[in-house]
């Protein structure tokens, strides 16, 4: 897989945006980005500040929400974490390495 | 007289002789003030009573009130009983007295005090009992008692009897129960009087020097405890410990901070990695279930909340009328007068100013241009709680046509004038006067007008006049009448050329002003940099102009040599006509319907003992300014032809003369068919504009440039004010020439008026609404005959329902797209007539070519 990546650079790197393109263009949807396991963001349809932001503070809440959940059971671990505000919701999706977040208005 | 000696009687009794302290000389109290000598009071007892058988109501009655009482008796009483006897003040009259008898009259009445009185001498007797038939005497005299003997009768002993008083005394009495102990001490002579030597001792070294009760437990009296509830907690291991900081002295310390970022290559470097896509295409499938959850619906709805309308109605829901308040007439004034601007106090309840100019055109105006000097042009301050004395009058040199309360101070406005001067007034002395006024005292609508001579002597407010602060130089501003005036918020601040800087002073101290001269000026209210050092002579010559003494010298900087700023005028391009501005309407206008809060908490700042911003002016000017990027600069105006223009203020540099120019208008557009008099945005949109002017309303769009969103079709009346509702983001209030107005809702209906009311007979020249509170909301209507109408907007006109703001966010936005599609359907007919024309000629030559070709044929053949 690895040569392919060398060979074929932007196949993925179209695959990357355009999963996240379509994420995007989802009725309500604000913001997305993609943020490293430490919390610096890497990808991002906000501007710079905010991405900033919500990057610091959703990361450190995932940490938080995973650890209570293996700290009730060590074999459980977090999948998903949604909040939803008076506003708008908030999906965070957690992975070893990265973090996915995406930010909705639901109300129609 | 010689006193005769007393007959004393030795009686059984053995009594103390009392001796009498009282001389045998002094007189008896005797009724001679009141012209009866002979008359003396007496009290009996009703022992004397008794004795002397005169008891009241018994012997001695109102029929009968008198008794002759022997003389011997009362010596016998005196002997039995001396000083205590009831006859014992009257004892020398007794003992002068020359008859036998005397007469004791019972003084049921109190007459002359007391409750017996003694006649004294033998003729008053005789006049008691025979009355002569002078009237002198008011008492009547009864008829004669049959006198009574006295007898005397000792004290019978009876027989004891018990009624139970002696097992009390003997409970009472004490007695001894134990034998009292007596002790006898003796002690050798020889020993007395020897010197003692005293000396301490411990009680426990001498044997049975005292007696000790030890304690100990005694163990019938301990109670073993059997159970015990005891709470637990597991905690984890606590361990205190403190520690003690080398404190020196207070020092600040700061952190700054950036957040840490990636480089924009390791950001591609990352992105196209493969861990990445692969942790997409893990996630991106629970991501979209997610979000398609929110889309489908939303679960966090509560039902029941949504379906009611807010709150409880307060008063009838079905009432859309606007209902009368309160009415105002300036009474005072000699000329009739129009009203050109209203605008309420931005933080006192019930407060209003109205700006009131002389109705006459111009050609009037200059015939009576002489009569009109002597009257003061003023700007009234009405007040909810006094519908005939306005509450403060500024004065003004000229009739105001426009005015504003600055937003940052209120007790600073600043209005336009017929001439073209910019007046500034400075009311803070005056502040507590209006802020006192108990607004809501006649809250009830029917207003109760005393007529006139009855109110002045009791009034004793006098009407006060405010001269102005300071007015701008006659040269240098506008040359015609200042047809509009705006504070610019205290958010930005413009110099010479337009471009925009952060305001640092945080209050407004810039104004925008448009006037019938085709020119917009800026001015500046803090003192201008001298560019030139000012020769002597002028400067004396400013010395010696003097102050009138209750004028606030707050902008005394800028009387009669204010300039402004910078001007812009608004040309027609190579034309030498000009566009004539009436109203302008810049980015950040509706900050005067909420500017409540904002102003309140600055008023509040300077009266905590802050000074007042407007009071140091100059320095605001040394501030060195940031410019802000990015600021819209541009702005609306309505002219008198009835164009609405959109144009820029700042300066560009003109290629050809290098000289600063103003830019031309980014876009103009001619909609109205009479003068536009009102432009203006609306309080919840900061892109929708509102223009009335002539027949018409139309709505704009800021940033859409191919027409207005909404144009109303003509009225059958003309349009002469406008204004936005504040609360109901669909709803905007037209006043017409006949009195009439016309409440329009975008969500009802927008081809025509949802409503229409009738208000006053006359022309309708300036409506304002504002919002006290959430149940209370007024508008105020200008009229033409100079009458302030306030009216109060009904329930249903001054709450939104829910999801207004978004309802005509919507229909804004389809309107945008109809306009969109109308262009682009414009373009497909162009397109189309085109290809039409084409095809016409195409078919002109092919025919041509058919008939030619027939025509050779026939030819041929």
């Amino acid at each position: 897989m690895k040569t392919l990546v060398n060979f074929f650079p932007d196949l993925f790197q179209a695959e990357v945006e355009e999963t996240l393109k379509r994420i995007q263009s989802h009725k309500g949807v604000i913001g997305t980005m993609v943020v490293n396991a430490e919390g610096i963001p890497i990808r991002t349809t906000l501007d710079n500040s905010t991405t900033v932001q919500y990057a610091g503070l959703l990361h450190q809440l995932t940490m938080k929400a995973k650890s209570t959940v293996r700290d009730i059971d060590p074999q459980n671990d977090l999948t998903f974490l949604r909040i939803r505000s008076k506003k708008h919701e908030i999906m965070v999706a957690p992975d070893k390495e990265y973090l996915l977040i995406v930010i909705q208005n639901p109300c129609e | 007289m010689a006193p005769k000696p007393q007959k004393r009687k030795r009686t059984k009794h053995a009594k103390t002789k009392m001796t009498l302290p009282v001389s045998e000389e002094a007189e008896p109290l005797n009724m001679e003030s009141m012209g009866h000598p002979e008359i003396y009071p007496l009290v009996l007892t009703t022992k004397t009573q008794e004795i002397f058988n005169c008891r009241v109501d018994e012997d001695v009655t109102e029929e009968q009130p008198y008794k002759l009482i022997k003389k011997e008796d009362i010596f016998v009483d005196f002997a039995n009983r001396a000083a205590v006897s009831d006859f014992y003040p009257v004892k020398k009259i007794v003992q002068e007295y020359p008859g036998d008898e005397l007469l004791l009259v019972y003084d049921r009445d109190f007459k002359y005090g007391l409750n017996f009185y003694l006649i004294g001498t033998e003729e008053g007797k005789e006049n008691y009992l025979n009355p002569p038939e002078l009237p002198e005497e008011q008492e009547e005299y009864k008829d004669h008692i049959p006198e009574e003997t006295y007898i005397y009768r000792p004290p019978i002993s009876k027989p004891w009897v018990s009624l139970g008083s002696e097992k009390e005394i003997e409970e009472e009495s004490v007695k001894e129960s134990t034998k009292q102990i007596t002790y006898m001490i003796s002690r050798k002579r020889s020993e007395f009087g020897a010197p003692i030597k005293f000396s301490d001792q411990n009680a426990s070294s001498v044997k049975d020097a005292y007696i000790e009760c030890t304690a100990y437990s005694d163990k019938n009296f301990t109670l073993k405890q059997l159970e015990r509830d005891v709470g637990m907690q597991v905690v984890p291991q606590i361990k205190e410990t403190s520690t003690q900081t080398r404190w020196t002295h207070p020092k600040n310390a700061a952190t700054q901070y950036y957040p840490r970022e990636f480089l924009e290559e390791e950001k591609e470097a990352l992105g196209q990695s493969k861990t990445l896509t692969e942790f997409l295409n893990s996630v991106s499938t629970s991501v979209e279930i997610a979000l398609q959850q929110n889309e489908i619906m939303n679960t966090f709805i509560h039902d029941w909340k949504c379906l009611a309308e807010e709150e409880g109605t307060f008063g009838d829901k079905t009432d859309t009328h606007l209902k009368e308040y309160q009415s105002f007439t300036d009474l005072h004034s000699l000329t009739e007068k129009m009203i050109t601007c209203v605008s309420w106090h931005p933080v006192i309840y019930g407060l209003i100013a109205v700006s009131v100019a002389v109705r006459l055109s111009f050609e009037e105006r200059v015939h009576f241009s002489g009569k009109l000097l002597l009257q003061p042009s003023l700007i009234l301050f009405w007040s909810f709680s006094d519908p005939i004395h306005p509450q403060l009058m500024l004065e003004s040199p000229d009739d105001i046509f426009c005015f504003q309360f600055c937003p940052t101070d209120p007790n600073i406005i600043a209005g336009g004038c017929i001439n073209g001067q910019v007046v500034m007034w400075d009311i803070t002395a005056h502040a507590d006067r209006i802020e006192n006024i108990k607004a809501g005292g006649s809250r009830s609508k029917k207003v109760t007008l005393k007529p006139m001579f009855l109110l002045e002597p009791e009034s004793n407010k006098e009407a006060i006049y405010i001269r102005h602060c300071a007015v701008s130089s006659i040269e240098s501003g506008h040359r015609k009448v200042i047809t509009d005036i705006h504070w610019l918020p205290d958010t930005f601040e413009i110099n010479r050329l337009g471009n925009v800087f952060e305001n640092r002073s945080g209050i407004s101290c810039q104004l925008v002003t448009c006037s019938a001269d085709c020119t917009i000026c800026f001015w500046d209210i803090r003192p201008q940099k001298a560019l030139t050092p000012q020769p002597q002579a002028e400067k004396k010559k400013e010395e010696s102009i003097e102050i009138p003494f209750d004028i606030p010298s707050t902008f005394l900087h800028l009387d009669l040599s204010w300039k402004p700023l910078s001007k812009i005028r608004l040309s027609k391009g190579e034309t030498t006509l000009d566009h004539c501005p009436t109203k302008l309407s810049l980015s950040e206008d509706n900050l005067l319907f909420k500017a409540q809060e904002k102003i309140l908490a600055q008023s509040k700042a300077v009266k905590a003992g802050e000074m007042n911003p407007y009071q140091n002016l100059e320095n605001a000017l040394s501030n060195i300014l940031k410019p802000i990027d990015d600021f819209c600069t541009k702005f609306f105006v309505g002219t008198e032809e009835g164009e609405v223009i959109y144009t820029d203020w700042k300066m560009e540099r003109d290629p050809e003369t290098g000289r600063f120019m103003a830019k031309k208008p980014v876009s103009l557009y001619t909609v109205h068919d009479g003068a536009v008099h009102t432009v203006q945005r609306s309080p919840f949109y900061k892109d929708i504009i509102l223009t009335v002017g002539g027949w018409n309303v139309a709505i704009w769009k800021e940033g859409i440039m191919t027409g207005p969103l909404l144009q109303s079709c003509c009225a059958p009346k003309r349009y002469t004010s406008g204004h936005w509702s504040l609360t109901r983001p669909g709803v905007f209030y037209i006043g017409r020439e006949d009195g009439y107005i016309d409440i329009w809702d975008l969500l009802e209906k927008t081809h025509e008026p949802a409503q229409s009311q009738n208000i006053c007979i006359t022309m309708i020249m300036y409506i304002k609404p504002w919002t006290f509170s959430a149940k209370q909301q007024f508008i105020a209507i200008a009229d033409y005959y100079g009458t302030l109408h306030i009216l109060e907007i009904p329930w249903t006109l001054s709450h939104p329902s829910t999801n207004e703001v978004s309802s005509v966010s919507h229909y804004f936005e389809r309107e945008v797209k109809h306009l969109e599609y109308v262009e682009q359907r414009r373009k497909i007919r162009e397109q189309e007539k085109r290809e039409m024309e084409l095809e016409l000629e195409k078919k002109k030559v092919t025919d041509f070519l058919i008939f030619w070709l027939h025509w050779i044929f026939h030819a041929l053949w």
